[in-house]
């Protein structure tokens, strides 16, 4: 019998539909006995990549682990929109304590649950750039170098958008923020070496480390049950655009996560014991002006006074990424 | 059972009979023997069921006791000095969020200039971190204010440190009354924590909290130390039921039944204090010993009746408020405001240096007969301190000040360990 390869992509979305799948092949998010974790009435920006994220991500690891999870979260946006007291969104156990140690109670939760006995219980944390890469690094590294049973989930908007969008060491290369101004010889955020915390946590060699943005739902779930499968140090690090930090249309935010793996910006993949064992592979290279453009935080690079030489370096690392990870098909990458 | 023993050791007999559930641990001197005895009694399956974390900080380790403490674990630590100070936001968390963690702090010196060696500068730089501060005057006090202490932290869910003098009580040998287990058990119930992460019951903790409802939170947090107060007595009343002997309490007297003259101070130089009150009332000087075993909650009251009836204080203090004088001496004052009674502060010991006898006869006689200045250094070495000061007045390019201070000591440090 031969078989013919049927795409059921919703035009233009590459969004698998739901209605033309089995129940089991569903997604967590669509499904009837989704948790709601976050619930809805939380204080979240309009378009908000972060909350989206974390609504896919926590319900994905709700299912997976039968509803027994317990989340410990970082100081930030989703902290702080989301339990504005008495009224709090929070569906699970849920304890937030600093900025910078979402990682360690994490282990210290772990702990109690393994010394009681309680193995069905699962232990999440999560942390947005700022709390994971910058002032949490160093419980983020410790909690992997042990290997603690901890998934940590990173919702990586670029800057510390709670206290009004400073740079982080996430933001990238001419990024304008209240701390990068767009002035002088070098405006907006300088030219630095970068810091992929994937990489690092890959260098740490834990059972699993994987990239998603929230304009690929489907893999970001995908990504969050197979992490919760798993037991051992995690780590997630999900793209999630923040229209007030990035100066971005609400409406846009799919499009620019979206728009940042198909320029090669954020590549996307997934690694297991510190080697990469797949990568989405782009489907439409962009060139990276369709993903600066719509963001005011990048507007000195263009009009009157443009920098091309900074948005060439910028397509520079966006094709390193490409080449680094293999995002383009053979063809493509040569054609 | 009667055992010679290290102090560390034998507090981590003591840590072990209360079974915790979680230790984390980062290395400090002089914290480190604790941690150690600790580990290896887990690995060994000795203490059991526990998990043992070698964390990759101090801030780390006190997160680590939160989370722990937060899903309903009984959860302990140790640390000193500037393992203290990395971890000071998580030790406000701690307490903020209402967790019985207990911790071991071995007393030890701030710097800089660094120095490992002990006087209380470290736990007293929480004094208003919310958490209970209870010191050991000896080993034997030490293993029982560890028992106690989990009892008084879990009774009013917040966390307490267990204060011990680094190298004087955590590495001398000497007799210590190890208790059984049945003791122990007889003495601690196990935790239930007053909340705990459940999915069952699933709760949020750790909400953002605006100024309608911050003070009643900050309040409730003082309310449990006053409560405190009422319990330390009453825990120590319990544990002497149990184990037979003295321990714990708020202050302790020591011949002062008609002192003129007292002295008040916490942790192990009340050893020395008072066998030179016992060599001065021999001589026939009315003189006696207040020493305050809870720092935090301060116990004004016990303090004022015990220095009510007496002529004049002097408080020895191994602590100093930088631009103001003795922390310990500003809580005894305001103890006694009101009564007229003379107070002298005296600070010493500061990085270790030694309290003698002959330090504190001659001192306790100049404040016998009121010729003490406020604020008095003991033992502190004016010659050099003048040179340094000279050399500041002379040379605007003076160089750093340890450094020179040391020169003028002539035992620089390659000198000393070259």
């Amino acid at each position: 019998m031969s078989l013919q390869t049927v795409k059921f992509y919703q035009t233009g979305t590459y969004t698998v539909g739901n209605r033309l799948l089995g129940p089991d092949d569903r997604s967590v998010q669509s499904g009837e006995l989704r948790s709601n974790s976050i619930n809805s009435g939380h204080r979240a920006c309009q378009g908000c990549g972060e909350a989206l994220g974390a609504r896919y991500a926590i319900d994905a690891a709700m299912a997976e682990s039968n509803n027994q999870l317990i989340a410990v979260n970082a100081t930030g946006c989703l902290e702080v929109f989301s339990t504005p007291y008495p009224e709090s969104s929070w569906q699970l156990p849920w304890i937030h304590s600093l900025f910078g140690n979402a990682a360690a109670v994490a282990t210290g939760v772990a702990a109690a649950l393994k010394v009681k006995g309680k193995t069905d219980v699962r232990v999440v944390a999560q942390g947005g750039d700022g709390g994971t890469t910058d002032i949490g690094f160093g419980c983020l590294s410790g909690m992997f170098e042990r290997n603690d049973d901890v998934l940590y989930i990173c919702y990586d908007n670029e800057a510390y958008m709670n206290t009004g969008v400073q740079r982080s060491s996430a933001t990238p290369p001419t990024a304008r923020t209240a701390t990068t101004m767009p002035v002088g010889k070098e405006p907006g955020n300088v030219f630095g070496q970068g810091k992929s915390v994937p990489e690092i946590a890959m260098a740490h060699g834990i059972p699993y480390v994987a990239t998603a943005t929230v304009a690929d739902l489907r893999d970001l779930e995908y990504k969050v049950r197979k992490a919760m499968k798993m037991h051992g140090a995690r780590y997630i690090h999900i793209f999630v655009p923040c229209p007030l930090g990035w100066g971005s249309a609400s409406h846009d935010t799919i499009k620019l996560a979206r728009l940042a793996k198909e320029t090669g910006m954020f590549p996307v993949f997934e690694a297991e014991h510190g080697e990469v064992t797949s990568v989405l592979k782009i489907r439409n290279k962009q060139p990276i002006e369709e993903y600066l453009k719509p963001q005011k935080r990048f507007a000195h690079l263009f009009g009157k006074h443009a920098h091309p030489e900074m948005v060439a370096h910028l397509q520079a690392i966006a094709d390193r990424n490409i080449r680094k990870y293999g995002l383009l098909d053979e063809e493509k990458a040569h054609g | 059972m009667l055992k010679q023993i290290e102090g560390s050791k034998a507090v981590a007999e003591a840590i072990a009979l209360c079974r915790p559930e979680v230790i984390c641990a980062y290395p400090i001197s002089p914290q480190t023997h604790i941690v150690e005895a600790l580990g290896e009694m887990v690995k060994s399956e000795k203490l059991t069921p526990c998990e043992f974390i070698n964390v990759e900080s101090e801030f780390a380790a006190m997160s680590v006791a939160i989370g722990s403490s937060a899903a309903g674990a009984r959860s302990y630590t140790a640390t000193a000095s500037q393992g203290l100070l990395f971890m000071v936001e998580a030790v406000y968390n701690a307490a903020g969020l209402g967790l019985p963690i207990v911790m071991t702090v071995a007393n030890r010196a701030i710097g800089a200039p660094i120095n490992i060696w002990n006087d209380h500068s470290d736990s007293l730089s929480q004094r208003d971190s919310g958490w209970m501060q209870l010191f050991a005057e000896t080993n034997q006090e030490a293993v029982d204010l560890h028992i106690q202490a989990f009892k008084l932290a879990e009774e009013l869910s917040m966390p307490i440190m267990v204060c011990m003098d680094g190298f004087i009580l955590t590495h001398a040998f000497e007799r210590v009354d190890i208790p059984t287990q049945e003791q122990v058990d007889g003495y601690l119930p196990t935790f239930d924590p007053r909340q705990s992460l459940d999915p069952k019951e699933p709760i949020s903790i750790g909400a953002m909290v605006g100024p309608e409802a911050f003070m009643e939170v900050k309040y409730l947090a003082h309310a449990k130390q006053m409560q405190a107060l009422e319990l330390i007595p009453q825990l120590a009343a319990e544990f002497k039921q149990q184990f037979g002997r003295e321990s714990g309490g708020l202050v302790r007297t020591y011949r002062a039944e008609d002192a003129e003259t007292m002295i008040v101070a916490m942790g192990s130089v009340l050893g020395t204090v008072k066998d030179t009150v016992d060599e001065m009332r021999e001589q026939g000087h009315k003189i006696g010993v207040l020493g305050i075993i809870s720092y935090r909650p301060f116990p004004l009251q016990e303090v004022r009746a015990a220095l009510v009836n007496c002529k004049r204080f002097v408080v020895l203090e191994k602590s100093l408020a930088v631009g103001m004088g003795g922390i310990v001496a500003t809580d005894v004052r305001m103890a006694v405001s009101g009564t007229g009674l003379k107070g002298f502060t005296a600070i010493a010991g500061l990085g270790g240096r030694n309290i003698t006898k002959a330090s504190l006869h001659k001192l306790f006689l100049e404040a016998e007969q009121e010729k003490l200045e406020p604020v008095t250094f003991v033992d502190l070495d004016w010659e050099v301190v003048n040179k340094q000061l000279e050399r500041e007045k002379q040379n605007r390019h003076s160089g750093p000040i340890a450094e020179n201070i040391l020169y003028d000591k002539g035992m620089s440090t390659s000198a000393k360990f070259g």
